[in-house]
């Protein structure tokens, strides 16, 4: 445990290190924002309520995806997979320490500096500009344990698609396909609520709706009582099994592995 | 005027030979840009599956600008993509061995390299517009193929000229690259959607200042035959070849002012 927590907080310290690059990210995001939100309320002119979602949960909803896109990191994280293919895995695989796990450690520190110097200014300057939902104080809570469930989940399918590395030599193309459908199927693009019927059938099997999607539902207030906790489930569901099948590539992915030189 | 030209040629043509070296890695990146670019094509269309317009814009409509914005965006990207790694030359002290050269230092960044990869998204972009131009019914003249065939090399110099101003705040800091995104990423996202749904403030400085709205809006109202929601001047449909080189001016002397701040890391 005590290691856990000073892996996490090297994880935390690597990227409070560039506040430039943070300051620039929060403008870019911010914009983004901007953007979206006037997209989407485009929509808004022409109808009261998309599927569920009214024009404030919606503009709501962009702000909320702009914070925590760099929380869930979502555009591909590769550093995984560029450990096994320089061969720099050989000396983590001999460490008394899970490679999973020290990159889990690691996520946990890196997702909370994200959501505070990422997530928060964004947000603050769409809260000043327009007219914002805001969660009862058990929704915020609830929100703050799904979206510490959303950065495992995320996790746990990077991890899964770096191991990509072990079998192939150009893990790029697993790694791009695999950044596309999170992208879309969690919600990055547009809120599944947006999604005709048979689309949204398809995101809601996967699990990618668990990184995006379910904390801001919960922020919102879609969720209550049982189904509050359903969503939740699932979340801990998918972390497990995203994890696990991890855990499975590492293993029968270690055993094979060669590396060159020395 | 014709030895940059030919310089170009050969520097990139080894760029390129050696991008076709590994053929499998090359097929995958350029499938990998057609899939990503076509999610940004898909949200549109998602979007039109739940009203009918957005502002005065059906659907088809919407297609042509953001087929010509992401056409234009693609060329600049294979172009001067690389403009995006340029903070770590200036970081790690390689901007020297480009002053020494006998060559201007940006005409040096831009030959360094051409990502023939993003032929996927150009790809992409170009399957958009035959849907737009198959669904429109576009009441073709001269002037109307001939401006819309400008609109794209245009759009590109103006988003190549935003690039190359990004790029230049790497001589303050190096960290800085994604205020640049908001621009480049930022500005052809903005640019596949009509300016007129965004609010004042927002529209006035990314499409009159930042000069995007001549990337693909009033060429797209021209060669549509719309008239324009927000009631401006039409002769402004006409502006984009002129936009496009009086940007390019301005980056060239913006990167010339920014070269002057530049200090080694030494090495």
């Amino acid at each position: 445990m005590r290691l856990d927590w000073e892996i996490a907080r090297r994880g935390w310290r690597r990227y409070a290190a560039y506040p430039w690059a943070t300051v620039a990210g929060v403008f870019t995001n911010t914009i983004f924002g901007f953007l979206q939100a006037y997209i989407l309320l485009a929509v808004f002119r022409h109808r009261g309520d998309v599927g569920g979602y009214d024009a404030r949960d919606t503009v709501t909803y962009v702000w909320l995806a702009q914070a925590l896109i760099m929380t869930v990191y979502i555009f591909g994280w590769y550093e995984f997979a560029l450990r096994i293919r320089d061969g720099s895995i050989a000396t983590d695989l001999v460490r008394p320490l899970d490679p999973q796990r020290y990159w889990l450690a690691y996520d946990l520190g890196r997702a909370p500096y994200h959501l505070l110097f990422r997530g928060v200014p964004p947000f603050i300057v769409g809260a000043l500009v327009f007219d914002l939902r805001y969660p009862s104080p058990l929704a915020a809570v609830a929100f703050l344990v799904s979206v510490t469930l959303a950065v495992v989940v995320s996790l746990g399918f990077r991890f899964l698609y770096n191991s990509a590395a072990f079998w192939l030599l150009d893990y790029r193309g697993i790694a791009t396909v695999s950044v596309c459908i999170v992208v879309f199927f969690s919600g990055m693009t547009l809120p599944l609520t947006f999604f005709p019927g048979w689309l949204r059938t398809i995101a809601n099997v996967l699990p990618f709706a668990s990184i995006l999607q379910s904390p801001v539902d919960i922020w919102l207030g879609k969720r209550h009582g049982l189904e509050l906790a359903g969503t939740l489930a699932l979340q801990v569901f998918w972390a497990v099994v995203l994890l696990g099948l991890g855990r499975l590539a590492l293993r029968s992915g270690s055993r094979k592995l060669v590396v060159q030189g020395g | 005027m014709v030895e940059p030209v030919f310089l170009w040629r050969r520097l990139v043509g080894a760029q390129i030979r050696s991008q076709l070296q590994y053929r499998a890695s090359f097929v995958l990146d350029v499938t990998g840009a057609f899939l990503i670019s076509f999610i940004d094509f898909v949200a549109v269309l998602v979007i039109f599956h739940n009203v009918p317009q957005l502002g005065t814009w059906n659907v088809h409509e919407v297609a042509l600008l953001y087929a010509v914005s992401s056409i234009s965006f693609a060329l600049t990207d294979l172009a001067i993509g690389h403009l995006d790694q340029f903070p770590q030359k200036v970081r790690d002290g390689n901007f020297d061995i480009l002053l020494v050269r006998p060559r201007g230092t940006l005409y040096q960044v831009i030959c360094s390299d051409f990502a023939l990869r993003r032929l996927g998204k150009a790809a992409q972009g170009g399957l958009v517009l035959v849907y737009a131009l198959a669904s429109l019914h576009v009441d073709w003249t001269v002037g109307r193929a001939a401006l819309l065939v400008v609109a794209v090399p245009a759009g590109t110099v103006i988003f190549a000229s935003v690039w190359v101003v990004g790029a230049c705040l790497a001589f303050w800091t190096t960290d800085g690259g994604e205020f640049t995104n908001a621009f480049t990423y930022g500005g052809t996202f903005l640019a596949q959607y009509p300016i007129d749904i965004y609010s004042a403030w927002l529209r006035r400085f990314l499409a009159y200042v930042v000069a995007l709205a001549f990337v693909c809006y009033f060429p797209s109202l021209y060669v549509l035959g719309k008239p324009d929601p927000l009631g401006l001047p039409r002769l402004l449909d006409f502006a984009s070849p002129l936009v496009a080189l009086a940007a390019a001016l301005a980056a060239g002397m913006i990167w010339r002012g920014a070269v002057r701040h530049y200090r080694s890391a030494g090495g």
